[in-house]
Formats: structure tokens, C-alpha cells, sequence
């Protein structure tokens, strides 16, 4: 009886206190209250009409928050993706309504199919103007919902706690996701009572994560200590389940062969001997053609896309599948799985662990290396040690790989530059491969870069673009000057739009259709933007540049010169199964 | 691989949810852009105060209905999604004509039609009178046909409704949503539990 009474008095002061603590807010203010209790420290955004009363809250809190001026929505979002990617943290960005709103449609759709946890804040104008065509307005919670994981229109002050709580937990939960919350100018202005912002933990509609059935465990493991060419692809999954030590110890203990996609690398380092490389269209040799000869793969935090299956009804049809993913729409979603392991990786790999036997499959594991001497005889090695006049994007990454030793964080673009720092670069550490998987968006690198920097401001950040790609977000040297954020930029400039060119070359009889791209001088734009840089053509000067540009103190800006008609290989055909991979 | 003509057939997919503005064009999106048409779709309440009930109706084959169930119930808002064949619901839909006034009070035979077809009038004005029809779609398109021929000035049919047989009602399911921890059966597992009841499916 006397304990409950003190509980009640505890619960009673408790009470009052909350009373006593609530205090007249306006929305913008709750909003960012709801940022710092979320443990946000970097915001990237660009202020305009509709978000104004959110900037003028933000310049009293500049001490709390620390706000990056973009040069563009889309640098701010890319920045807000390589920032969560970096760090594992939610990427905070804020845009206004019209045009930023829609300039964040690009970061958005990448952030959803890489499933990058992301809250963007965007303005909107008076809610009595919804609707009329107002200055600025435009229907974004419409034009988002197909690409973010959630959204919402904040329309009154008093929803924005429990609407923000809301936004982190969806947005880092699960399966991560974007999050897309509007807020009438009129909701960032109201006063109301704030009581107070807390953390949500649970929404009844909602299921982050399925529920572990032992049963599949048992009968994942029967397959895999049955099996006597067990192969494992895996994913970024295992980073976002930030599960890369239950993950090693799983492939450890196994003894199987492992595999990743390129959000996966560097879930477990470059040179761990069981790692055999890269999965998918320009991946190795060896985990292509023995996807389609193992007995039972191992399927991790992956969702088998187009680019890592080829031609679907030919995809490793010999073999058992154990799919082990969050998502349950992905289960069987492109590949039938026989044993299919709904839930959060982080528990489901260490109970497998314990189930399987402890086993070494060293003649498969040398199935895999003589696959990789093939490919280093006729593809690697003159990539990697070129004899041509000149040079080859593969041997930038090599001389890049030996001074930084694996340890930086690489930020890569799209095309072929993407696929030859994906393949070679060498990557100690989980979260040191930024790129854009699944969208595939050039323009992502240089913003994503900046972000990724923020994110993890004790690596170094390696940005590899190409010429094409640098010129689609390249205001974003502004950033950096402002920031003095340090990035180090290479460009691969081989004077073409190269990874088109290639198709072009290989499947349309050469008819190089607009892919002859010109560039400006680009170590005369960074100079205008204040930046270091240099451009070279002579591999005489690689070495020495690349240790220029890694010992110069603030960012730094390296064009290399590189073959124009250089193609990635191998290469795994559109249309053909993984087994018809190509080496030349 | 093409999914066959064959392998398609009605299906009656049922969604609960929260009720949030914004929800329906989040659950129309996964179908258009598969470019797949959507039959009829109903929004109504559910037995639950608060929860929402959507009908959906589509053609297709039983594994692309399975993914895009999937993909509904991963929406934050959807609490959870079932798909039935028309075997496995009850269900009707209702639909109103509009005949003159005239054509009716002159010809018996019309009324004995709209008798024979379980058809009431709903209104009856001077110029034009209106039935109501409720049944299958192959009821209500019967007498389209039968009465076509006495000048049918409107006709309009509602989005199907459908009870499914095998439920027990959402309110336990509901009971184990709220709860931090659910009990196991909130996961849909077509592989441990084929073929049982709809609610431990």
C-alpha cells in the first residue's frame, strides 16, 4: 500500500514538473527541440519563402544545430544520403516548398531504393492556400508518396511532436527509408504549448521487423551443413543491421565462400580470404558463373536485382535458396526462395551460427580462385598495371588503394568509373563504400561526398567521379568553399559519357550517340570556388598527385586523364544469365 | 517469364488500415505502376471503430496478388492485408437504373422483370422512376440487357463489398498489433501454415 502511494506522488510530481516544463512554443521551434532530442548535429538545406519561419527559429539554435548551405535541394538531399550512409545516423535535410521540394525528388528515389534513412523537412505554404495555386505551392506529399517510405502534411503546430517522433522511428527502423514531412508556413509559425518531445517506439500499423520463426533457422541450417557447395551473396542488409561481426562469424564458422553487391562491400574487409568479390554485371568472374553451380546460396541483405541476376529464369535454378531479409515483400519477390528467413539480420545470422557446423570448403574456395586467376590473366592485371600510353581508371584505384590502405571512405558516382572503384577499391572498414546502387543517379557524388565527410569527420573522404557526372552537381564546390569541408575529388575524365559509349560500342555497332561530352577545365572551376587542384595526363605524375591531393590540407581537386575507349569487364550481358558472363 | 492468361482470375483483396488522408493513392500507386487495372475498389469502415477496410478488386494470377499484397501491407498505415478468390467471399455489389415513368406504368411485363430480378424502386417520380439491383456482377449486367430495350435512361454500379468467409473479425488481430510485442501469428506465413484458416494463415 505505502509503495504504491510513494509511486503515486513520484508519478504526481512527475506531472507537475511536465506542467511547470511546458512552455509556449512556435512550431518551428518544436520542430527543432524534436532535431536535438533525436541527437540531429547536422542539418543540410536551403532556406526560400515557405520555410522561412523554420530559419529564423534555426538562428538561435546554430549553436546546437549545424546547418550546411547547399547550392542546390538535390546536393542537400545527396548530401543528407552520404551523411547517413557515412555515419549510420538519420540524414536531416531541409528544402522549401515548389521547386526545392521537387528539386529533392531525385535524393528521394535514390534514398528509398538504397534504403538510406532520411528525414526532409520541406515547407509549404499558408494551409488556407492549399490548393489554389498559391506562390510555390505544389501537391509534394503526392508527387513523394511513390518514393518515400512515409509521408506526411503538417498543417497545425501541435502535431509536430508526435509527428516528428513518428518520422525518425519510421524512417531508421526496419528497413530504412526516406521520410517526407510538410509543414505549413502557418503550422511553423502557431504558438502552442509544448509539452515536451518524446521518442517513439512503436506504431500499431507498423512492423519494423517480422518476427524470427526458429523453425526456418533449424531448417536454413540443415540446408547449408548438408550442402557441399554452399555459396553466400550479401548485401547492404548487414550494414544496416549494423551486423558485420555476427556476419563474419557466420562465414567464418561456415567455411562458405562469400559474395557481396555493391552497397554490401566492405561489410567484411576487401582481403578477408573468404571474401571472393563482387556479384552482378561488371562483378567478378567467379561469383557469376558458380552462382549458377552452387548447391545452396546463402542470400543476406540482399534484394536480387536485375544487375546482380541477369536473365531471371536462368538465375541459379540448381540451387536451394535461403533468403535471410527484413523486408518480407522481398522474400520471393525475384527469386524463389526454399527456405525463406523473415527478420532483422542482426538476430537471425547468429542463431544460423550457432546451427551450423564448423567446416572448411577449401577445393570450392579454389573453384573461386582459379576463377580469379583467369580473370586477373585477362581482365585485372592490365587494367590494374596498364602497358598502354595511357592511363587506365583501374590502376588510379590501385595506386589510391596503397595510400590509403583500404581505410578511406570512397564516394563513387555512376558509370564506368562506379564499376572500376567498386571492383578494385579496397575496403577495410563497413561504411566506406558511398555509392548510388539502385537509381543509379549521376550527380550523386560530389554532394554525397560532402555529406559522407560530415558524417565521419575522422576518415578520409575520397570522391571518384566522372566528367559527366561531376558536371551535373558540381555547384556543390560552393559548399565546400563555404564549409571548408575536406574532400578530396578525382575525376576520371575520359572525355566520353564512357558507360553509354561502351553499350554503344558493344551492342549498337559503335553509333556513338551523343556520348562526345566536352568539360570546362576543371581545376580552373575549383580555383574560382577556392579549391586546390590539379590535372594530369602522364602516369609519371599519378603517384605523387594522389599523395599531393591525400597530404593537402582541405579539399582538393585531381582530374586524371584517362583512356577514352576503355570498357569495363567482365561483363554479364542484358538478356544473359550470370553464367555467360564475358571477359572481354 | 510471362504470366499466363490463364493463371488469372478475380481476386478480392482486403486491407485494414488507419484512417489517413493520402493512404488510398499510396495503395492505388502499387498497382498502377505494374500497370495493373483496378476492378473495383471500395473504402468503407470496418467492424473496429477507427480501422478502415479497403476492397480491391483485380484480375491477375495468384503470385502477382501475393507480391502486391505484400507490398500494401509494408505501408506504414496498412495493419494487414488478405487476398481471397470469389470462392472464398461473400460479396455483392448494387447498382441503380433509371427507366421513364411512362415505359413502366404502360408495360407490365417490366415489372414483372424487375420482380423476377430482385430489383426495387428507390424512387418514382412522374418522368422517370429508379431501381435498385444487388447481387453478382452477372445479376446486376442482366438487367442492363433486359432493360435495354425499354430505353434505360442511367445506369451506375457500386464497387463490390465482400465478407470473407473464414474470418473471425479483426479485433484480437487488432488486440496483438497494439501490443510492443506481438504474438507470432501477426506474421503471415504462407509456408508453416498452408492451408489453414485465414487468421492463423
Amino acid at each position: 500500500m505505502e509503495t504504491q502511494t510513494i509511486t503515486q506522488e513520484i508519478s504526481d510530481a512527475k506531472a507537475e514538473t511536465a506542467k511547470a516544463q511546458a512552455v509556449e512554443l512556435t512550431g518551428s521551434e518544436a520542430l527543432l527541440e524534436a532535431l536535438i532530442v533525436e541527437g540531429v548535429d547536422t542539418i543540410f538545406g536551403y532556406p526560400g519563402g515557405a520555410i522561412m519561419p523554420i530559419y529564423d527559429a534555426l538562428y538561435d539554435y546554430s549553436e546546437k544545430l549545424n546547418h550546411i548551405l547547399v547550392r542546390h535541394e538535390q546536393g542537400g538531399i545527396h548530401a543528407g544520403q552520404g551523411y547517413a550512409r557515412s555515419s549510420g545516423k538519420v540524414g536531416v535535410v531541409f528544402a522549401t516548398s515548389g521547386p526545392g521540394a521537387t528539386n529533392l525528388v531525385t535524393g528521394l528515389a535514390d534514398a528509398q531504393i538504397d534504403s538510406t534513412p532520411l528525414v526532409c523537412i520541406t515547407g509549404q505554404v499558408f494551409a488556407h492556400l492549399l490548393g489554389t495555386d498559391a506562390f510555390q505551392e505544389t501537391d509534394v506529399i503526392n508527387i513523394t508518396t511513390p518514393i518515400t517510405k512515409w509521408n506526411y502534411q503538417v498543417t497545425d503546430a501541435t502535431e509536430i511532436p508526435e509527428v516528428l517522433a513518428k518520422a525518425f522511428y519510421i524512417a531508421r527502423s526496419g528497413r530504412p527509408g526516406p521520410v517526407l514531412i510538410d509543414i505549413t508556413k502557418n503550422a511553423q509559425i502557431q504558438k502552442f504549448n509544448y509539452e515536451g518531445y518524446t521518442p517513439c517506439n512503436h506504431i500499431r500499423s507498423y512492423r519494423p521487423k517480422p518476427i524470427v520463426r526458429p523453425q526456418y533457422i533449424q531448417q536454413a541450417a540443415e540446408l547449408i551443413n548438408s550442402a557441399q557447395k554452399p555459396f553466400i551473396l550479401w548485401g547492404q542488409g548487414v550494414i544496416l543491421g549494423e551486423a558485420e561481426k555476427e556476419f563474419k562469424a557466420f562465414v567464418e564458422k561456415s567455411g562458405i565462400p562469400a559474395a557481396w553487391t555493391i552497397l554490401g562491400a566492405g561489410a567484411i574487409p576487401t582481403d578477408h580470404p573468404q571474401n571472393v568479390g563482387m556479384l552482378g554485371m561488371h562483378g567478378n568472374y567467379g561469383p557469376n558463373v558458380l552462382t549458377n553451380e552452387c548447391d545452396v546460396l546463402i542470400a543476406i541483405g540482399m534484394r536480387f536485382d536485375d544487375r546482380v541476376t541477369g536473365r531471371l529464369d536462368k538465375y541459379a535454378k540448381q540451387a536451394k535458396v535461403i533468403h535471410l531479409d527484413i523486408d518480407p515483400a522481398e522474400i520471393d519477390k525475384n527469386v524463389k526462395s526454399t527456405v525463406p528467413v523473415w527478420g532483422d539480420c542482426k538476430e537471425t545470422i547468429p542463431m544460423l551460427t550457432q546451427l551450423v557446423e564448423k567446416r572448411e570448403h577449401t577445393e570450392w574456395l579454389n573453384t573461386f580462385h582459379e576463377y580469379t586467376r583467369q580473370e586477373t590473366e585477362q581482365v585485372i592485371h592490365n587494367e590494374l598495371n596498364p602497358t598502354t600510353e595511357e592511363m587506365t581508371m583501374g590502376e588510379v584505384i590501385k595506386h589510391l588503394n596503397e595510400l590509403t590502405n583500404g581505410d578511406a571512405v570512397i564516394v563513387t558516382d555512376v558509370g564506368q568509373h562506379q564499376m572500376v572503384a567498386c571492383r578494385y577499391a579496397k575496403f577495410n572498414n563497413t561504411r566506406s563504400n558511398v555509392t548510388s546502387g539502385g537509381l543509379g543517379t549521376m550527380g550523386f557524388a560530389l554532394p554525397a561526398a560532402i555529406g559522407a565527410k560530415f558524417g565521419a569527420q575522422q576518415r578520409d573522404v575520397v570522391a571518384i567521379i566522372g566528367d559527366g557526372g561531376f558536371q551535373m552537381t558540381l555547384q556543390e564546390l560552393g559548399t565546400i568553399m563555404q564549409t571548408g569541408v575536406n574532400v578530396k575529388i578525382v575525376i576520371l575524365n575520359n572525355r566520353f559519357l564512357g558507360m553509354v559509349r561502351q553499350w554503344q560500342e558493344l551492342f549498337n555497332q559503335r553509333r556513338y550517340s551523343f556520348v562526345d561530352i566536352q568539360s570546362p577545365d576543371f581545376v580552373t572551376v575549383a580555383k574560382g570556388y577556392g579549391i586546390a587542384g590539379k590535372s594530369i595526363s602522364d602516369r609519371s605524375e599519378l603517384e605523387s598527385s594522389l599523395k599531393e591531393m591525400l597530404a593537402h590540407d582541405g579539399s582538393f581537386l585531381l582530374e586524371v586523364f584517362v583512356t577514352k575507349e576503355n570498357n569495363v569487364f567482365p561483363m554479364v550481358p542484358q538478356g544473359c544469365s550470370v553464367a555467360e558472363i564475358r571477359l572481354k | 517469364m510471362e504470366i499466363q492468361e490463364t493463371d488469372k482470375q478475380e481476386f478480392n483483396i482486403t486491407v485494414y488500415t488507419e484512417n489517413q488522408i493520402g493512404l488510398l493513392n499510396r495503395i492505388a500507386i502499387i498497382f498502377t505502376r505494374r500497370k495493373i487495372n483496378i476492378d473495383s475498389l471500395n473504402t468503407s469502415p470496418s467492424e473496429i471503430d477507427s480501422i478502415h477496410r479497403f476492397n480491391i478488386v483485380i484480375t491477375e494470377s495468384e503470385e502477382v496478388v501475393r507480391k502486391l499484397t505484400r507490398q500494401i501491407e509494408k505501408q506504414v498505415e496498412v495493419l494487414k492485408v488478405y487476398y481471397h478468390t470469389n470462392a472464398d467471399v461473400v460479396w455483392q455489389e448494387m447498382a441503380l437504373y433509371k427507366v421513364s415513368t411512362d415505359v413502366i406504368a404502360e408495360k407490365v411485363s417490366v415489372e414483372r422483370l424487375l420482380r423476377e430480378n430482385g430489383a426495387r424502386a428507390v424512387t418514382i417520380r412522374k418522368d422517370y422512376t429508379v431501381f435498385e439491383a444487388t447481387g453478382h456482377r452477372e445479376e446486376t449486367d442482366n438487367l442492363i440487357k433486359i432493360l435495354q430495350p425499354y430505353g434505360l435512361i442511367e445506369f451506375v454500379r457500386s464497387a463490390r463489398v465482400a465478407i470473407i468467409k473464414d474470418s473471425e473479425g479483426f479485433n484480437s488481430k487488432l488486440r496483438e498489433f497494439e501490443r510492443l510485442e506481438p504474438g507470432e501469428e501477426v506474421i503471415e506465413n504462407e509456408y508453416l501454415n498452408k492451408g489453414q484458416k485465414v487468421f492463423t494463415m
